[in-house]
């Protein structure tokens, strides 16, 4: 039997959309099963948004209060001694995959395949490297495969799922060298997430400021968006690095994504290859952004945002 | 205390990507090559820790061919204090790449691994991992702000979610993120002195590193390019096309 285990994403009390897209490229290798595992230190109600999810056999649920936290020395060992059981092990790649898989990949003895974008059959795998500047296909060796999953590349799959709940207990001894110590997040308030939003207003270092960048957050509450930021935008403080689009921040796919005074570097476009519809308005018609936009606006960001706020 | 810097020579991050058209990979022939720019951040904060007296010794180290001694020594003008080449015309991939690391920090006993997040040319992101998990030592990867205490490092991660403090006991692997430092600039002069610097050779027989299982590159593309749109000349313009297609 060949089967798929797919590590849950979650913060203890919601499990993480990336889960559900992690779980659509897992269906895509059209194995005889797809189990989810959640490591928690109270996962019940975690595991059961789980089993929801459609194409789902089984949930794992294994409790210990060692994972309180994503400690990913915690978490590896205890995935290691489950992987047995399968042919794929997959998670997302989000800060949280890609800190954890190359653990269990490495005690394993096998090598990863990193960010799953297409999966051609059970070993070859369609992967972006050089910032999304050229795709790679590649094919793991024989055996285990151990994967994390683009998530920009798939849709969350279907919530009408009715897997069963099955609690595990795995006897591994954890190491004792890592403490966690707190989690101080960006404070994005009620504002949706921004790898789940369907749409995402960014802005640049052409914004100017922490206090001018209030007006890309009146604009997104009133459209209902997500916040987006370059990498210029976050270096200078006008934003916490959680917003961050791009090669080294997140990898985003929304319906509409509009950038206010982002240049359009190569690592920035990385991050939004997947987007629907992009706008940008930008002040300088050279700009290498214009270049992806379906719609762009050659004007002051400033002057545009007043007119789009009246407009809606 | 030691600290061994691992740094992987890429084409560098201002250059185009070009994809050969037969599918083979991606052109480096005569293209710019520069040190991967999270390796020059974890270089950096290696020499900051230093600097900070809390280390006696930094060395670089890389694998690769005999171009890549271009780097070390870039590393050894930023301040490094002897580098390691671990020559190799084979492609080197992470978890091979991380047992030969594992071998070196078996042999030179560094409390801090120091690597990029991940190298800019096959954006894996895994070494600093994987070689955490072969010497069973705590990682601390993402790294934004690293304090050391004694025999402890407190590490500041950049995550999703934002930004996550982690404590871990040395030794200890960590990587590098992009808001850790800001590398400095190399001057002449200690481009000068670092020529005399010591530079060791070794091979992977030496260091007794057995060759993982690989992936197999079967062919390299290009992405499927996004068709520049239209320009709008007013906001009007733009509201009326984004309600077209339901988007606001
Ligand atoms: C290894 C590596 C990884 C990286 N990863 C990322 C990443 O993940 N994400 C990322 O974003 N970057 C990343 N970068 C940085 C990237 O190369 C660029 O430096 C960055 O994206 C630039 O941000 P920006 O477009 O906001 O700033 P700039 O390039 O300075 O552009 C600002 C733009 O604003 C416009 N502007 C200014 N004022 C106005 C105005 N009033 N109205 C309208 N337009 C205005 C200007 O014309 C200009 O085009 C990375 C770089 C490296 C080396």
């Amino acid at each position: 039997m060949s089967k798929v285990l797919v590590i849950a994403e979650h913060d203890g009390t919601n499990l993480n959309g990336s889960t559900a897209r992690a779980v659509s490229c897992a269906s895509d290798l059209g194995l005889d099963g797809i189990d989810i595992v959640v490591l928690a230190s109270d996962g019940s109600a975690v595991a059961e948004q789980a089993a929801k999810i459609s194409g789902v056999s089984n949930v794992l649920l294994v409790q210990n209060p060692a994972n309180e936290n994503a400690v990913a020395a915690f978490l590896a060992p205890q995935i290691e001694a489950l992987a047995t059981d399968y042919s794929h092990v997959l998670a997302p790649s989000t800060t949280f995959g890609k800190d954890l898989m190359p653990r269990v990949a490495a005690h394993l003895g096998r090598p990863q395949i990193s960010d799953i974008m297409r999966v051609e059959s059970s070993h070859v795998f369609d992967r972006p490297i050089y910032a999304g500047n050229a795709i790679a296909t590649v094919e793991a060796p024989e055996g285990l495969v151990i994967g994390t999953v683009r998530t920009a590349s798939y849709k969350a799959a279907a919530n009408d799922g009715s897997a069963s709940v099955e609690t595990r207990s795995v006897d591994v001894t954890l190491p004792t060298h890592t403490r966690f110590v707190e989690l101080a997040s960006g404070g994005g308030g009620d504002r949706p997430d921004l790898q789940a939003a369907s749409k995402v207003v960014s802005g640049g270092r052409g914004v100017g400021s922490e206090e001018n960048f209030k007006v890309i957050y009146n604009l997104a509450d009133k459209m209902g968006a997500g916040v987006g930021a370059s990498r210029a935008a976050v270096d200078a403080g006008f934003i916490p690095n959680d917003h961050q689009v791009g090669q080294t921040g997140k990898i985003i796919a929304p319906d509409l994504y509009m950038a206010f005074g982002i240049s359009g570097a190569i690592q920035h476009l990385a991050g939004i290859k997947d987007a629907g519809t992009i706008v940008a308005i930008n002040k300088d018609a050279d700009a290498p952004i214009f270049e992806v936009a379906d719609y762009g606006l050659v004007a002051d960001l400033f002057e545009v945002i007043e007119e789009l706020e009246k407009a809606l | 205390m030691k600290i061994l810097v691992g740094v992987k020579r890429v084409v560098d991050y201002n250059v185009r990507i070009q994809v050969k058209p037969d599918g083979s990979g991606v052109a480096t022939d005569g293209v710019k090559m520069s040190m991967n720019p999270f390796d020059e951040i974890a270089v950096e904060e290696a020499l900051r820790i230093k600097e900070a007296g809390h280390a006696e010794e930094v060395i670089v180290t890389t694998i690769g061919p005999k171009a890549c001694q271009e780097q070390l020594r870039t590393a050894l003008a930023m301040g490094a204090d002897r580098a390691i080449h671990v020559l190799t015309d084979e492609e080197i991939q992470p978890l091979t790449g991380a047992r030969i690391l594992k071998a070196l920090a078996d042999k030179e006993s560094p409390k801090i691994v120091l690597l990029g997040k991940q190298a800019i040319d096959d954006d894996n992101n895994q070494t600093a991992q994987m070689l955490g998990a072969l010497s069973h030592w705590p990682q601390a990867t993402f790294a934004s702000e690293v304090k050391i205490e004694g025999e402890t490092a407190t590490v500041t991660r950049e995550v999703d979610a934002g930004l996550e403090t982690i404590s871990v006991n040395l030794p200890a692997v960590i990587s590098a993120d992009l808001r850790l430092n800001e590398p400095r600039y190399v001057k002449l002069p200690d481009i000068m002195k670092a020529k005399r610097k010591p530079m060791e050779t070794v091979s992977i027989e030496d260091l007794g590193v057995e060759h993982a299982a690989t992936v197999k590159v079967l062919k390299t593309a290009a992405p499927a390019k996004r068709q520049a749109g239209i320009k709008v000349e007013s906001v009007t313009e733009l509201v009326t096309a984004l309600k077209e297609k339901g988007l606001i």
